[in-house]
């Protein structure tokens, strides 16, 4: 609970309805998108203005009251849970496009602005705002930038840090703080622009953002080709990039998920095929003519036990649905579905897939792999009941063994959901002990007081590795 | 796969000793596996229009669920605040499609009602108005006539304008007061009385199929329920029209009176059996709702349940029977044919009809085809209107609220006819037009109506 006099101080900034502590407020903003995680705060507060956000900061700062800053709470790494209490701080109002400046291809926003209404109205004018995370319908620009959210055209547009190009954010201590700008290029000094997408709201509570925009591709083509071998699949990956072409999407999808989605959709798909790659690329028509057809070769090289090329739209579509199907149809399985991201080089996603689904058995839990094949970017992904506590225990040790054989392969425990509450046990052991210590200094000098987003990132203690045994 | 000798493990429901009796009966009435299904991924938040309107998550889909699971699992009392925020969802059900786990929200949302209505205090008034209407009213046939009778007389009497004139209407509150003006005429004489209770197929028949005729539809839409059995016709349908089926229990089932829903569908699901019909034809979105639901509706009832499974599989809505089975007429507007211009329409989706009965292509496929007419596309078509079942009377500032965006859309058409599929919506397009658009201009009419008029050369009966 709150002193009263802090509560008066804080509906004094906001406005009475735009700060709330009723029971409700509470319970709907003590969760996020991530299963099995739930800590009530202790107040619910929606800033107007950057103004608003920095006369907030100060009276938490002086009482040092934690503050969870966030837009729509559908992150999958417990990153906006607020487990030490204090204060949920509710992006949305902050939600206007502030300016679309078409001489420097930019856009100013609010962060509280939901990424999909931000990408209508860019390309409405004509542009293209690529990063695409999969929650974009609700996901925002400022969640986006705080998880350094990827998506499926990551491997050719690169991810949401590859479009900040400026911020405005308001630090622990309520100083309001700006990075970069309309500047392609920019050296003054550290990158701080670049330091705080993907921080997770444990550096400063970004207000403002400005983001560098594209000229749309003028046309598209999509191609699906199913593999009865998962390594003719993974060596298509490669042999394309070696090949030197960058396909705007590049997906992958393994046998169980295959034969989810089919079951779910009804799309006829064989069941038999070990992995099933949907690509796309998009530019130049000639240069995509000439892409697809060679990609096709490759496919046929590698033994593609199908190809199928959309000749319009409509067959596009269809393509797609079978990638697009499958996260629904995963989650229909089973009441709890865990969504992880392990990511490899790419050059390693048969090896990891085989080794996700022999620790699947080990474990004897369901886990089905889709994901972003071109970027090496996977998302392992178990159905299981939270009320099941053995069942849900034997699922964690698989996914502890997961993270662990994506950095035997030269991976990563997380490529685009964030470290937050779920992997903080595993940074340590993807940056080891130094690089913990590096970055809690940094977490020091933002802010002192561990006040933005506290118990994320950085764990109590982290998790012993585990031996793997090969047997 | 591998866990098959899982689920063993599974408490369906904690084990709290609720000490609020109202928490416990929710505890009891909830079905917890759909409470644990929500995943809470928030793709729901963009499909609710009570949280578009508001922006606040406990007005969400995904906010109510989470409300529901910590009053089931002890971590907040069953507070009025938690009752006005169950009663402040339209039961539009747009966060069913969205939903990727297909959590049965319709079905929480009611379950929920259900538990508040068996410890509701109602003020006496609002106890006895519920009492007569849901229990005395709706489930009775002769009494809704007469209802409708007294209603006619009332609207045609001059008592109407009397009571206008003499300022009786002022007692009522402004949104009730704006309602009764927009009321169609009321009738005394329901579709079969005017109809008969079979009426055949014009041409080689394709089915016999019967019409659901509803209880306010055949008193305040008979108009309506007359020309959806010719327009059958027209397409080479015998109808009959079974005369013992009552309510559907819509209303009550949303007001969380379940009991008494069951009820009905009990009587309805036995007044169709023996009709030897292939389809039941619903032209209510909200009514077809619930009947295509009779299955789950009835699902714990022994002796009633495969009645339930023969019927729900057989409810279809009008557009989509004529659609998929039927010989559509040809469609002309005569007005186009003055103006030489086509004659612009727009629709507005009835929310059951698109979320539940999945009903949203037919319709449109129906306007595109009525020559001379121009089908344009309003803006949120698909989002609730606001009079969601007795919403805009229960709720008039959030209903104000929607109904004010939704008309915004609906002028930026230019239509001539804003149609819909329900007659709560079809009301409420009235009621928003009278408001906020352009009275002379615009003009609301159920599908059916518009299209019957429409049939070129058409059997005189």
């Amino acid at each position: 609970m709150l002193d009263a006099a802090i509560t008066q101080r804080l509906r004094q900034i906001v406005g009475d309805r735009n700060f709330k502590d009723d029971r409700q407020s509470l319970v709907a903003h003590s969760y996020d998108g991530t299963p099995m995680l739930q800590s009530l705060p202790d107040g619910v507060i929606y800033p107007e203005s950057t103004e608003q956000v920095s006369e907030i900061m100060k009276v938490l700062a002086e009482h040092r009251i934690p503050v969870v800053s966030r837009g729509s709470g559908s992150n999958l790494c417990g990153g906006t849970v607020p487990v030490q209490g204090g204060i949920v701080m509710v992006m949305h109002r902050m939600n206007r496009i502030v300016e679309v400046d078409m001489e420097n291809l930019t856009a100013t926003v609010q962060t509280g602005i939901i990424t999909a209404e931000f990408t209508a109205h860019i390309e409405s004018l004509g542009l293209f705002y690529p990063p695409d995370p999969s929650s974009m319908k609700i996901s925002t620009i400022g969640g986006n930038i705080a998880e350094c959210s990827g998506g499926l055209r990551g491997l050719k547009y690169g991810t949401t840090k590859d479009y900040v190009i400026g911020l405005e954010a308001v630090l622990a201590s309520g100083e309001i703080v700006r990075t970069g700008g309309k500047l392609m290029k920019d050296v003054a000094g550290y990158d701080l622009t670049k330091l705080l997408v993907g921080s997770e709201g444990t550096l400063a509570i970004i207000t403002e953002a400005t983001l560098k925009l594209v000229p749309p591709p003028k046309s598209k083509k999509t191609m699906l080709a199913m593999y009865k071998d998962l390594y003719g699949a993974a060596r298509t990956v490669s042999r394309i990039i070696e090949a030197k072409i960058i396909p705007a999407t590049l997906e992958f999808m393994d046998n169980p998920t295959i034969r989810v989605v089919d079951d779910f959709a009804n799309l006829g798909l064989p069941r038999d095929m070990e992995a099933i790659l949907l690509i796309e690329q998009d530019g130049d028509p000639e240069a995509v003519e000439r892409d697809i057809e060679r990609i096709r070769a490759i496919c046929e090289a590698e033994q593609a036990d199908r190809i199928d090329v959309a000749e319009n739209r409509e067959q596009a579509e269809k393509l797609l649905t079978a990638r697009r199907s499958a996260f629904t149809a995963l989650a229909r399985l089973r009441p709890t579905t865990i969504l992880e991201d392990a990511t490899v080089p790419r050059s390693r996603i048969a090896d990891m897939v085989l080794r996700i689904n022999e620790i699947a058995r080990k474990y004897d839990v369901s886990i089905a792999t889709f994901g972003h094949a071109g970027d090496g970017n996977l998302h392992p992904t178990a159905t299981t009941d939270a009320r099941d506590l053995e069942e849900v225990h034997r699922v964690e040790q698989a996914f502890e063994e997961i993270f662990e054989a994506a950095i035997e392969l030269g991976g990563t425990i997380t490529g685009e959901h964030g470290v937050g509450l779920v992997k903080a046990p595993f940074l340590e052991w993807k940056v080891g002990s130094a690089g913990i210590g590096l970055m809690k200094g940094i977490k020091q000098a933002f802010d002192p007081n561990n006040l933005l987003n506290p118990g994320k990132i950085f764990a109590k203690e982290t998790r012993k590795r585990v031996v793997i045994n090969r047997g | 796969m591998a866990n098959a000798n899982a689920p063993a493990a599974i408490q369906k429901k904690p084990a709290i000793e609720h000490t609020n009796p109202m928490a416990k009966t929710l505890l009891a009435k909830l079905d917890y596996d759909q409470l644990t299904n929500c995943m809470r991924c928030g793709f729901c938040l963009p499909a609710c229009p009570t949280f578009r309107e508001t922006g606040l998550e406990p007005e969400s889909p995904r906010g109510r669920i989470a409300l529901m699971k910590a009053v089931a699992d002890g971590l907040m009392d069953p507070d009025q605040a938690f009752q006005d925020q169950m009663n402040h969802c339209l039961g539009c059900r747009a966060c069913e499609p969205a939903c990727p786990a297909d959590v049965k929200y319709g079905q929480l949302i009611e379950q929920a009602r259900d538990a508040i209505e068996d410890h509701a205090e109602h003020s006496a008034p609002i106890r006895g108005v519920r009492k007569l209407m849901f229990k005395g009213v709706f489930p009775h046939r002769n009494r809704l006539k007469w209802l409708g009778r007294s209603l006619a007389l009332y609207q045609k009497s001059g008592l109407r304008a009397i009571a206008r004139g003499a300022g009786i209407m002022k007692l009522f509150p402004k949104h009730l007061r704006e309602m009764e003006q927009i009321l169609p005429d009321a009738s005394g004489k329901g579709v079969v009385e005017r109809l008969g209770a079979v009426y055949p197929a014009k041409g080689e028949k394709i089915a016999r199929v019967a019409l659901f005729r509803g209880c306010i539809m055949d008193v305040m839409f008979a108009d309506t329920n007359v020309n959806t059995v010719k327009l059958l016709s027209e397409a080479g349908f015998e109808v009959v029209i079974p005369e013992t089926q009552v309510c559907c229990g819509a209303l009550h089932a949303h007001s969380g009176e379940m009991d008494q829903a069951r009820d009905l569908a009990r009587v309805n699901v036995k007044a169709f059996r023996d009709a030897g019909i292939e389809y039941i034809v619903s032209n209510a979105g909200g009514c077809g709702a619930l009947l295509v639901e009779y299955d789950h509706l009835l699902h714990g009832d022994p002796e009633y349940r495969e009645l339930g499974e023969w019927f729900a599989p057989r409810v279809v809505d009008v557009s989509k029977l004529l659609v998929e089975k039927g010989r559509i007429p040809d469609f002309a507007e005569p007005a186009a044919a003055a103006a030489s211009e086509p004659v612009t329409i727009t629709y507005q989706d009835s929310c059951h009809l698109r979320n539940v009965m999945k009903s949203s292509t037919a319709p449109r496929e129906l306007m595109n085809q009525v020559s001379g007419a121009h089908f344009c596309e309003m803006k949120d078509s698909d989002r609730c209107c606001g009079s969601a079942g007795i919403y805009n009377v229960t709720q008039p500032e959030m209903a104000g609220q929607i109904l004010e965006h939704k008309m915004e859309h609906a002028n930026a058409t230019n239509a001539r006819y804003l149609l819909t599929s329900n007659p709560g919506c079809l009301l409420q397009m009235k009621h928003g037009i009278e408001k906020h658009g352009a009275k002379d201009r615009m003009e609301a009419m159920h599908i059916v109506d518009y299209l019957y008029e429409r049939i070129g050369e058409k059997d005189g009966r």
